[in-house]
């Protein structure tokens, strides 16, 4: 059998294809703090808890109301989008003109928050969300088995990604957003109502992370904390990408994933910290990240 | 002025406390402390279940003892071992503590097992899977442990599995203490019932991707997947392992599950799964008539633990009530004298080590086929006696035996 690093060239094709589904899934994560950053400069903490929040909309939807996965792919983004509309109104607009960090620690008071009340009323065990049926069963790849419903996180993920990209980087819409974020007050008198844009961002950033929770519920156990394990590899990955691109956070996110695939084989201990090594080098060589503007 | 009331305040205020430390001190008040993780990842497993079984032990047991009702106290200890340490200190100077049950956490358990030797205050440890509480450098002569410990975990599960014909194993371990020593007990008696090791790999706590672990462990050519994790990490580990067919070639063992992981993964992720618990809901009539009771108030089916928590506090009751004293070294006594027959255990003693003896229960999750109702999930595989699961006495590395 062929060989790469003393390891079958099959063990590294399968570990390509997980860490492609992980990658393409902190891509989709990343992407809505990357978009409310760059566009609101609030410095998300809460996105994990959205996450978590969107898993458990999709698992109350399908327990409760019957409401099964497809339709809680649209379902569980809208309620967390209203939910962002309303925490954006109530509280982030009157700190917009401080320190980032005063966003920083009110979103990590959100986040706590959430986390807390889930736990009191779900418990810690978690709960399960089952693969929907036209979903279940694996791929045979010849390398590995692929399950169905990885394969489909990889292409709803990347999908979003491109959808999202598209929109703030080439349509006018969002030449908009982005030039009233340059410039607030210029975009105002042009007729746009800057307010409004900023709370329907902060909205499309929750909805992603929700809509990021409904993909992972099938996956993991739905448990209160599954945000805050993840929330922070998220953030390292934005700030690899540089803080606040869009492309950086797709781009790092399906990358980090991949190397860390790798770590799991080669050295299976260090997985967990090694997009926080790639991190602090990337911090030292280029500290506005690999795509972001100095 | 001012000052004058404020000093005058004060004064009243420390004699008035002074006078209450001494009613305290001469009475014979029983005060139980239970110290444990009410919203943590135990939470759960014991948490204000636990509370509500020691409510019902109390109640159960008539509401007081030696001419005084008794007294609950309870409290969280987030997981950390100076909030319990300091707590069950706090109990004890002002608050005429005279027995703290739970700890649910290895290293709480072992801060408080240090407060428990300091103020003379007997500690039933509950929930934390650490042998060394009993058997190792932490016991102490004030020290029981209940229920379970990682030698009769992995007793239990790995000479079950091995003895039933799977000998190959690999081991998914959590990277921390708690994972590799289970690792290292389970490998032991793999090891010494024919069986082999052929791989491990240590994971890090709070992994969200099991996937590429688990698929180091199939291509190792194992029967058996040994899971030595616990809590979410086992449940997303057994999660993926069934997505990605690795239960199909592979039979899933945990080394610690619990009623409340099972429930909340589902029969048709769980099942096949063996692992060994104290107890179990729906053994016989006295446990269904225990979990009756339980249910009626939590809306739940106790788990092995809070069955546990009931037990202790009935065991300690009657022995405060035998030696006619709260004094720590007479109930002392007492506890390792006593015969523990309950809906918990059938002849259960206390070792002269602390350690709590009593029959161990490999278990198999059911099928969704077999399975009758939403909590009727395990089915026997084996039952192990007590010096089985545990151990004899002479391989006890408690320090205090040995003077």
């Amino acid at each position: 059998m062929t060989t790469i690093f003393g390891l079958p060239v099959s063990v590294i094709l399968g570990q390509l294809m997980l860490g492609l589904v992980n990658g393409s899934f902190y891509a989709l994560l990343s992407l809505g703090l990357a978009v409310i950053f760059g566009l609101l400069g609030v410095v998300n903490f809460a996105h994990g808890a959205m996450y978590m929040l969107g898993a458990y909309a999709a698992y109350i939807a399908l327990s409760v109301f019957g409401i099964n996965y497809w339709a809680g792919l649209i379902v569980a983004p809208l309620v967390l989008a209203i939910l962002g509309i309303i925490i954006e109104r109530l509280m982030l607009t009157r700190i917009y003109k401080l320190d980032q960090l005063y966003s920083f620690l009110l979103t990590f008071g959100l986040a706590l928050i959430a986390e807390g009340l889930m736990r009191q009323q779900f418990g810690s065990s978690g709960q399960s969300y089952p693969v929907p049926a036209a979903l279940q069963g694996v791929y045979n790849l010849g390398f590995m088995f692929l399950p169905v419903y990885r394969a489909w996180v990889i292409v709803a993920s990347l999908t979003i990604c491109f959808v999202t990209w598209f929109t703030i980087e080439r349509t006018s819409l969002g030449a908009t957003l982005r030039a009233a974020t340059e410039n607030a007050s210029l975009v105002q008198a042009f007729g746009v109502n800057v307010p409004v844009i900023v709370m329907l961002t902060y909205g499309a950033g929750t909805a992603l992370a929700a809509l990021a929770g409904v993909l992972a519920a099938p996956v993991v156990q739905v448990n209160a904390l599954m945000g805050s394990s993840i929330v922070i590899v998220v953030f390292a990955v934005v700030v690899i990408g540089g803080m606040g691109s869009i492309l950086g956070s797709i781009v790092s996110g399906v990358g980090l994933g991949l190397i860390e695939g790798f770590t799991k084989v080669l050295y299976p201990e260090a997985s967990n910290i090694v997009v926080f090594v790639i991190m602090a080098l990337v911090l030292i060589w280029r500290p506005q990240g690999l795509f972001g503007k100095s | 002025m001012t000052f004058k009331k404020t000093a005058l305040a004060l004064g009243l205020a420390v004699s008035a406390s002074l006078f209450a430390l001494s009613a305290h001190a001469a009475s014979d008040k029983v005060v139980i402390g239970d110290i444990d993780d009410m919203s943590g990842p135990y939470a759960d497993v014991i948490g204000a279940g636990g509370v509500e079984a020691i409510k019902m032990a109390i109640a159960d047991f008539g509401g007081s003892v030696l001419g005084n009702p008794i007294e609950l106290l309870t409290t969280d200890h987030q997981n950390k071992p100076d909030i319990g340490a300091s707590k069950f200190r706090e109990w004890a100077d002002q608050s005429g503590l005279t027995m703290v049950l739970g700890g649910s956490n290895t290293g709480v358990s072992i801060a408080m097992s240090r407060v428990a030797l300091q103020k003379k205050i007997p500690f039933i440890a509950i929930g934390a899977a650490g042998a060394s509480l009993t058997t190792g450098p932490d016991c102490t002569p004030y020290s029981v442990h209940y229920a379970y410990n990682t030698t009769s975990l992995a007793n239990g599960t790995a000479s079950a599995i091995v003895k039933s014909g799977a000998k190959n194993w690999y081991f998914l371990t959590a990277d921390y203490a708690f994972g590799t020593q289970l690792q290292e007990a389970a490998t032991k008696v793999v090891t010494a019932n024919g069986g082999k090791v052929l791989g491990s790999v240590r994971v890090p706590l709070a992994t969200t991707d099991f996937s590429s672990f688990l698929l180091q462990a199939q291509g190792s050519g194992a029967q058996v997947l040994g899971l030595a994790n616990a809590g979410t990490d086992f449940t997303n580990s057994l999660k993926a392992a069934n997505e990605f067919g690795i239960t199909k070639t592979m039979k899933p063992a945990a080394l610690l599950a619990f009623l409340s992981d099972i429930h909340s993964l589902g029969l048709k992720t769980a099942q096949g799964l063996i692992f060994t618990t104290s107890w179990y809901w729906d053994q016989n009539d006295k446990t269904r008539e225990f979990s009756k009771r339980f249910f009626e108030k939590t809306k739940k089916e106790p788990g092995e633990n809070q069955a546990a928590v009931y037990s202790a506090t009935l065991t300690y009751l009657n022995a405060v009530k035998a030696a006619g004293t709260t004094d720590g070294d007479k109930v002392m006594a007492e506890l390792k004298k006593a015969k523990i027959n309950d809906m918990y255990t059938q002849d259960g003693y206390i070792r002269p080590d602390g350690l709590m003896m009593h029959s161990m229960f490999v278990m198999q999750v059911k099928t969704p086929a077999e399975s009758k109702g939403e909590w009727d999930l395990y089915k026997p595989f084996k039952t192990l006696t007590a010096e089985e699961a545990f151990g004899p006495l002479s391989e006890s590395a408690c320090p205090f035996l040995k003077k």
